[in-house]
């Protein structure tokens, strides 16, 4: 597959470079947020979302910055994008739909410190994504976010039923489930490789 | 923010060690856990790593301690986040001017310790609330051990994943490397393990989880 192509972008960004378990972006709401289903998917939802917005953003912000020769102010201007495009999706959400504002809820803030967040602005622009690829980038890299935490949120889940040692408490189990899943995800790693 | 009211402790040993165990960011309070597993595939990236995050936190802690008065509490966050990323920014011209290698080595990882949530997580829980010296000896105990529990890991994934250590070989050839060590669901495995042993040790030494009295704290911190 051309490696350069809209749908495969999207795919290693999707399945075979999994943000949460190749590239350890976002493990901070990967492991506090997948006790329950249902939050899981919200905030896999709202991530998504702002990956979106942020992802677009930062390319035009990207275009500025090259423009002036101000590429030193990226890491700074990129943070403050996301952090102001989080308010502005909350804003936004609140006006359109409060049904889902609410089921969103503490959720919105978090995503701010989510470093896949800033992690999809800062690839697309070492890797010299054009917009189209920027976009195809962020849906892969939301949807893959999304997968992972839903599916950990489930085995999770499971594990409430079972009868575990006390050791096994806190994050410990949690990571070991992690690290299999991430194993199985290396499967994906046939389907070609990527930068 | 700032209580006038509140009568300053004295700066004490604890202060300092805190971080290094009894409330180790990574092993007990879970956090910035993105490079923790990321970067830890060898002892020298693991200590470059630890050595970037101990200099942005100390020297953004001191300044966000030092400012704590006078920065509107309705933009702190905001504030600490652009404190944050300036020196960041500085740490990232740093190691690419002392080590192009290392810094291809961690990639991205440097510039995405703007988001380790440990370094907003102490200047919003510690530094803000306490006097400019003993946030720098907090922010510097919580440092060190963030870089011992970056050390634990990249040691463990270097010795089983390459039969090295620091570069160094440890094993004779006929040692066949553990490759899955060194690819990320080693990283997840070791962390994993390494926390079912630390919870064994602190269950056996004083019958409860270490993790126990300090998952309200963290929950506070994470959010």
């Amino acid at each position: 597959m051309n490696p350069e192509s809209l749908s495969f972008i999207f795919l290693s960004a999707f399945l075979i470079n999994n943000f949460v378990l190749a590239l350890f972006l976002g493990l901070c709401p990967f492991v506090g947020v997948s006790a329950k289903r249902d939050t899981a998917f919200n905030m896999a939802l709202a991530t998504a979302f702002v990956m979106f917005v942020s992802s677009s953003c930062s390319y035009a912000i990207n275009l500025v910055l090259t423009a002036f020769d101000l590429e030193f102010l990226r890491l700074i201007s990129y943070i403050a994008l996301i952090a102001s495009s989080v308010q502005l999706v909350e804003m936004i959400l609140k006006k359109f739909s409060p049904a889902l504002f609410r089921a969103l809820g503490i959720f919105l803030p978090l995503i701010t410190t989510n470093c896949a967040i800033l992690g999809v602005a800062l690839f697309q622009t070492s890797r010299g994504y054009d917009f189209l690829q920027s976009v195809s980038f962020s849906l892969g890299a939301g949807a893959g976010f999304g997968l992972a935490i839903i599916l950990m949120a489930g085995l999770r889940e499971k594990l409430e039923l079972s009868n575990l040692p006390n050791i096994t408490q806190a994050a410990a189990l949690s990571m070991m489930l992690a690290g299999i899943l991430s194993l199985t995800f290396m499967g994906f790693a046939g389907l070609g490789t990527t930068v | 923010m700032a209580n006038p009211t509140k009568k300053e402790t004295p700066i004490t040993m604890d202060v300092f060690t805190a971080g290094l165990w009894k409330e180790n960011p990574v092993f007990v309070m879970m956090l910035g856990l993105c490079p923790v597993l990321a970067v830890t595939n060898s002892v020298e990236n693991s200590l470059a790593m630890g050595l970037a995050s101990i200099f942005v936190l100390v020297c953004s802690n001191a300044l966000v301690s030092a400012l704590r008065n006078f920065i509107p509490r309705q933009v702190r966050i905001t504030t600490y986040i652009i404190i944050i990323a300036t020196f960041v920014t500085l740490v990232d011209y740093i190691i690419q001017a002392i080590s192009l290698d290392l810094y291809n080595k961690l990639g991205a990882f440097i510039q995405l310790i703007v988001v380790n949530c440990l370094i907003l997580g102490r200047a919003e829980a510690y530094a803000s609330k306490n006097s400019f010296g003993k946030s720098v000896i907090s922010s510097l105990g919580m440092g060190l051990g963030f870089t011992l529990a970056l050390v634990m890991l990249g040691g463990v994934r270097e010795l089983l994943g390459a039969g090295q250590f620091l570069g160094y070989q440890v094993f004779s050839t006929n040692f066949q490397p553990w490759i899955v060590m060194i690819l990320p669901p080693g990283g997840f495995i070791v962390l994993g393990s390494w926390l079912l042993l630390i919870n064994y040790i602190e269950q056996r030494r004083t019958g409860k989880l270490i993790a126990e009295d300090l998952a309200s704290h963290c929950s506070v911190n994470q959010h």
